[in-house]
């Protein structure tokens, strides 16, 4: 079965228009004097869900967790959260707890005193919080660190205590600003699905903001792209990279190329590309584009295959010379520069250990695809 | 192995050699460094201690200097030590005879201490606001808290009895507005002394207060606030922990000067303030006593050296805990 659907499966709340959004923006619009951080957004997150805001830095990803978590407020528009409007109610009286970028760990307590501040200003019962704090140590791996200082601890193990501290509370919703964006490369692939698997065992609602989008990829059920404080796309990772809604979206995801042109001919789904030089691309997912419109065909460079020869059969075909090439191990990717003028990227698995003939600089070099390996932007 | 071979050995030995002589010179510079500072405390302070506490010990006399024995050479060796013989702890012990200078004492740091949490009572929000305030504000606050320092402190000190007195402006504001009837008496009780070191000594307080708050990042406050904190809580459980390097600096560095003070005490105080920097004055210039005046000098010396040690201990945690 084809499908660009949700990785989890039996999980698409989004899908079923029955299913009740646990959070909710609704028109949100917050202004920061003539600075517009976020400009009349709508958005809905579902109970249980992994859901990412991913964008550049300023594009308003962070306002938006601030207003979750209560430390800003709407200039107008509404949150609703389960229902309840949040406007007004302070952030100590939400059940949103948030894990900060910079961790935010009290350097005068302990890790123990840490995970424990927020349940002791609920007044739980001394055993409780001890046998919850001691439950938390045990989920993220620190029970001989209970006794230490903040500042005794390594980075990662600083993440972890955040991590405790912002879960201890059993929070409705748990949002999380940049939660790897201090670790290193090998931590934070180790960590992204430990948190992963944290919210499927804890069954919490996670808001994660993110500047990384393999990140967001990689961990979310649902990821909105953020640009200027409007959403661009909300989508699975899987819709985001294969069926962007915009040239931003396309681009800011992944590695991509664009080959921009005019619809000359459309017949149902399949649509006739002519690109300035002439060149034609025949495409199948046309999406909503007319004839006579101007747009942008965007294909990933995985989608390409390059070869000496022109490939027998091959729908859209052309023709140039290998102008770069990188040998990644995995993969090779070639820069082709097209008769045209335009520069193509396409990568290719390298499933043999040798290849017959192999391409190098300078060599000409066909680019193919087949007509459903792109799409067709109008925005 | 060729002679080029055997010259450039010799030619790295060399360098090796030179480099080795850098360092030891490095090390005897960085020693030289070091010794400056411990020079100027041994000529300007440890050797006047020694004096003080070698005058304490002695008896006084009509003679110049008032003292006696004055320690010399002249009569060799065994005069010196026939001039050793002769000190003894006498002053000290006239010091526990007479419950005036007890009283000093305890007076002393009782309106020390007074004045001291006064003091943090009104640092603390003004450090607070401070280092709340926006970045580009916060030099030109600085500036201020530093500003009366361009004046004289015994000026400021005089312009306040011309505020305190009950003639005097506050006196005249307040009848004026018909808040009192009569004049206020402020000046020459313990309240003017108040007044006048929370007053004078303002900003030691502030600025160690303002560095510890200002360096406190934000995050925390909004962290203990997501934990479900109220804002007043956050303040007592992260804020003021957190500022209390700069408490315990701030205190000490009003207390300790505030204790043996003369001025204040001297000027707004009027003449039955009883604190110890008033009786050694008086033992000294009044009644020209140094023997006395210097055994209170070293008791007061003694009885500071606890808060100044909490102070130097204070210091070294929170440089400890920068790292």
């Amino acid at each position: 079965m084809k499908s660009l659907g949700s990785i989890r499966r039996d999980f698409a709340p989004w899908a079923d228009p029955g299913a009740k959004p646990y959070i909710s923006f609704e028109n949100v619009t917050k202004k920061f004097g003539d600075f517009i951080a976020v400009n009349d957004l709508s958005l809905n997150i579902y109970e249980r869900e992994f859901f990412a805001l991913l964008g550049a830095s300023g594009c308003g990803k962070s306002t938006l967790l601030r207003m979750l978590a209560g430390f800003d407020e709407p200039t107008s528009g509404r949150i609703l959260l389960d229902g309840q409007d949040l406007r007004g109610i302070p952030p100590y009286r939400r059940p949103v707890n948030m894990m900060f970028q910079s961790y935010a760990l009290f350097p005068h307590m302990t890790v123990e005193g840490n995970i424990a501040f927020g349940l002791k200003q609920d007044n739980m019962p001394k055993a409780e919080i001890e046998a919850r704090v001691k439950e938390m140590l045990r989920l993220v791996k620190l029970e001989q660190f209970a006794k230490r200082k903040p500042h005794q601890l390594s980075g990662g193990q600083r993440q972890r205590v955040a991590l405790a501290r912002s879960v201890a509370k059993r929070p409705k919703v748990l949002l999380l600003d940049e939660p790897l964006g201090a670790l290193d490369k090998k931590l934070r692939e180790e960590t992204q699905f430990e948190l992963m698997d944290l919210q499927q065992s804890l069954g919490l609602t996670f808001v994660v903001v993110t500047h990384d989008q393999e990140e967001a990829m990689t961990m979310a059920d649902r990821i909105a792209i953020l640009d200027k404080g409007e959403v661009m796309q909300v989508a699975t990772p899987a819709e985001v990279y294969e069926a962007p809604g915009s040239r931003f979206v396309a681009g800011f995801v992944g590695n991509v190329n664009m080959f921009e042109g005019r619809v000359a001919a459309r017949d149902a789904g399949i649509a006739r590309i002519t690109g300035a030089s002439g060149a034609e691309i025949i495409v199948e997912n046309a999406g909503d584009a007319e004839t006579g419109n101007a747009v942008s065909f965007a294909i990933r460079p995985e989608k390409i295959k390059v070869s000496s020869r022109r490939p027998e059969g091959a729908v859209n075909a052309m023709e140039g010379e290998v102008f770069d090439l990188a040998y990644l191990g995995d993969m090779t990717v070639y820069h082709v520069r097209l008769d045209d003028g335009q520069v193509v990227k396409a990568s290719s698995l390298n499933a043999s250990r040798v290849t017959e003939d192999p391409l190098t600089w300078n060599d000409r070099a066909w680019i193919s695809f087949p007509p459903d390996a792109g799409v067709v932007l109008t925005r | 192995m060729s002679e080029a071979v055997i010259d450039r050995e010799n030619g790295a030995v060399a360098a090796k050699g030179r480099s080795l002589a850098g360092r030891a010179a490095n090390a005897v510079v960085s020693r030289l460094v070091i010794l400056v500072p411990y020079l100027w405390l041994l000529i300007f302070f440890l050797a006047p201690f020694v004096i003080v506490f070698k005058i304490s010990l002695s008896q006084t006399a009509i003679a110049m200097p008032p003292y006696d024995p004055v320690l010399s050479l002249a009569d060799g060796v065994s005069g010196l030590l026939e001039q050793l013989r002769q000190l003894s702890i006498d002053n000290y012990v006239w010091l526990t005879e007479d419950a005036l200078y007890f009283n000093a004492y305890v007076s002393s740091v009782v309106i020390a201490a007074t004045s001291t949490f006064l003091t943090l009572l009104v640092g603390y929000p003004i450090a607070y606001g401070m280092a709340r305030a926006p970045a580009s504000l916060r030099p030109t606050l600085l500036m201020l808290v530093i500003l009366p320092f361009w004046t004289s402190f015994l000026i400021r000190v005089y312009a306040w009895i011309g505020i305190l007195k009950p003639e005097g402006l506050l006196n005249q504001f307040l009848m004026a507005l018909n808040i009192i009837d009569s004049p206020l008496i402020i000046l020459n009780t313990h309240t003017a002394i108040f007044i006048g070191i929370v007053y004078s000594y303002l900003p030691f307080m502030i600025l160690p207060l303002y560095s510890s708050l200002e360096k406190m990042d934000y995050s925390l406050i909004e962290a203990a606030k997501d934990l479900g904190c109220t804002p007043n809580g956050a303040f007592w459980k992260i804020t003021f922990p957190l500022s209390l390097p700069g408490v315990i600096a701030g205190c000490m560095l009003v207390f300790i000067p505030a204790v043996g003070e003369f001025v204040i005490p001297d000027l707004l105080g009027g003449s039955q303030t009883l604190m110890i920097g008033k009786t050694l004055w008086n033992e000294f210039f009044a009644n020209r006593d140094w023997p006395v005046s210097s055994a209170v000098a070293v008791i007061l010396l003694l009885i500071l050296i606890v808060p100044i040690m909490i102070f130097q201990n204070a210091q070294a945690r929170a440089q400890e805990q920068e790292r």
